[in-house]
């Protein structure tokens, strides 16, 4: 029993010693030196001009940063930066208070345009139920995102200093919140508005005549027009290219979900800035048009009716289409339920 | 008045990623925000180059110019803070910053953004109560006469913090021991890096400016 013993500790003993030599032999250092070329690899590698170089080509380079693709030095935002503080913020300063001066002094130089002719009390439906809600839908939505984006654009000269911290940090993050919410809201009414009214939009002949004699803005001239005249036209056809940059450009900048990159809405953010700066101020024109601009505009989007004087006298062709078709005016009392009734367009 | 940089020596930086992680531990950033960040150039060749950065408090900074909230300022000493209670989290700065160092907590719906995030070069910002600066923009180390932890954690030291003076004057001192002839712009000489003496050149242009003499 004792020798069995003793010869089974001496196996272990042996085992135990070969296993340590074995271990001994892998971890002891290479008996050849150091590889120069290997060494050379796992050195920090020397920095020159090369380097910088490769930094500004955006090529070959990692980031410890999860999901990031951000190179060293990214000097696209400085240029992002020059133009809309340069270019987009002061000419967007200068096109809406130039059009504000212009129109200002239009009214006063040439006043309102009025009916040349006494009312004859007979309305005629221009506008359904339908197309004013949506008008006034669209038009609350843009002014309160043409407030808002002014604000985040311009706000900070002015409110921070007028009113302090704690109000403008409210009222920015109401301006982003209200712009991010309606913006969206904007985009698909815009697009329901363009499809509905596309028919009367389309570009006539007489369109043509029309701008010649400046739309009879100023004289007595009323150049022929359908029941949308060329000027409105211009406006659709405003609404459906610059006004689709600016839902297409803010829908890029709203959802930051889809992988769009920095660079995507640098662009985005640029193309939405010109584009809205310039449909404000051609809307500030057609609000002055359908308001102060003309007797007798704003009650046909107000109430769906124009008056038989007005219609004879700014869209006279779509006037003798709808005298035409009804064989005469429809009766002064406008009649109730008109949201089933159908405007007469035929241009 | 003391201008704070960072300067990242690429011949020291190993990316370690210490200086990420000390970042993170020192002001407790939120899920997904990772101030710092390392930068290597040609992963895996031989010349592979790693740069350490974050935001680099610049002198005209590109953030502060384009923010609708005018949410940032710099402070006495050259750092730019901004104000966590007027951000809006529209991501203006981030377009604008050439390092990407403003991020942002992607938690409200539709993937709109939180609070902007950088960099403080550790020294807090607007707030009540330490409590409150510590929650909403981390550590105030420079408060506290501190540097920033990423640099004082940095294991080469090739993350230095501090005034632009006493930095550049650090990083001038080694480029011109490493024997650079324009400034730190060119590399040393190509022979250094092959030939029979490279163990002996590689451990030269390991020396730093703390050790006293060439000689050793």
């Amino acid at each position: 029993m004792h020798t069995l013993m003793q010869c089974l500790w001496r196996l272990r003993m042996i085992g135990a010693v070969l296993l340590l030599a074995v271990l001994a032999a892998s971890l002891a250092p290479p008996t050849s030196a150091a590889e120069p070329d290997e060494e050379i690899g796992q050195a920090v590698g020397t920095v020159d001009a090369d380097t910088w170089r490769q930094v500004k080509s955006g090529e070959n380079f990692i980031d410890s940063r999860h999901d990031s693709t951000y190179n060293l030095i990214n000097p696209s935002g400085e240029t992002w930066r020059q133009i809309r503080n340069e270019w987009v913020s002061p000419a967007g300063l200068i096109a809406i208070g130039g059009m504000l001066t212009v129109l200002v002094i239009f009214y006063l130089v040439v006043g309102r345009n009025d009916l040349d002719h006494e009312r004859t009390g007979r309305k005629i439906l221009r506008w359904t139920a339908f197309e004013r809600s949506l008008h006034w839908t669209v038009a609350t939505l843009f002014i309160a995102l043409s407030l808002t984006g002014l604000n985040l654009l311009y706000g900070k000269f002015v409110f921070r200093h007028v009113f302090g911290d704690v109000f403008w940090a409210n009222m920015i993050m109401g301006s982003k919140l209200i712009h991010n919410y309606a913006g969206p809201v904007f985009g698909i009414l815009l697009i329901v508005i363009l499809a509905k009214w596309l028919k009367v939009n389309l570009p006539k002949k007489h369109d043509w005549e029309w701008f010649k004699q400046g739309g009879g803005m100023v004289g007595d001239k009323h150049p022929d027009a359908g029941f949308a005249n060329a000027g409105e036209k211009v406006w659709f056809w405003l609404l459906a290219s610059v006004g689709m940059l600016v839902v297409v450009s803010g829908f890029v900048l709203d959802f930051p979900i889809f992988g769009q990159t920095r660079d995507n809405m640098q662009w985005a953010n640029m193309f939405h800035g010109v584009t809205s700066l310039i449909l404000m101020t051609v809307a500030l024109g057609h609000i002055y048009i359908g308001t102060l601009g003309t007797e007798g505009a704003l009650e046909g989007m107000a109430t769906g009716y124009v008056d038989e004087t007005w219609a004879k006298q700014h869209h006279n062709l779509w006037y003798e289409e709808v005298k035409d078709n009804a064989g005469q005016p429809q009766q002064s009392d406008p009649p109730v339920g008109d949201d089933t009734a159908t405007a007469h367009r035929p241009n | 008045m003391a201008q704070m940089k960072f300067l990242c020596d690429a011949e020291r930086c190993i990316e370690c990623n210490g200086c990420v992680t000390a970042c993170k531990n020192a002001n407790e950033t939120d899920w997904g925000i990772q101030r710092r960040r390392v930068v290597t150039l040609d992963d895996g060749k031989p010349s592979e180059v790693s740069i350490s950065v974050a935001c680099m408090h610049c002198d005209d900074a590109p953030c502060m110019a384009v923010c609708p909230t005018d949410c940032f300022y710099k402070t006495d000493d050259g750092i730019v803070l901004h104000d966590k209670d007027i951000c809006i989290g529209c991501g203006y700065c981030l377009y604008a910053c050439p390092f990407g160092a403003p991020q942002f907590p992607k938690e409200e719906a539709f993937g709109e953004r939180g609070k902007m995030d950088k960099c403080t070069f550790c020294a807090g910002g607007p707030a009540e109560t330490k409590e409150e600066e510590y929650e909403k923009y981390g550590a105030n180390r420079i408060a506290e006469g501190k540097l920033p932890l990423c640099a004082e954690m940095c294991s080469t030291k090739a993350l230095l913090a501090g005034d632009a003076q006493t930095i550049s004057d650090i990083f001038r001192q080694r480029v011109v021991y490493r024997g650079h002839e324009d400034g730190g712009w060119s590399s040393v000489e190509k022979a250094q890096m092959s030939g029979p003496d490279v163990s002996a050149n590689l451990d030269e242009m390991a020396y730093d400016a703390t050790r006293a003499t060439r000689e050793g």
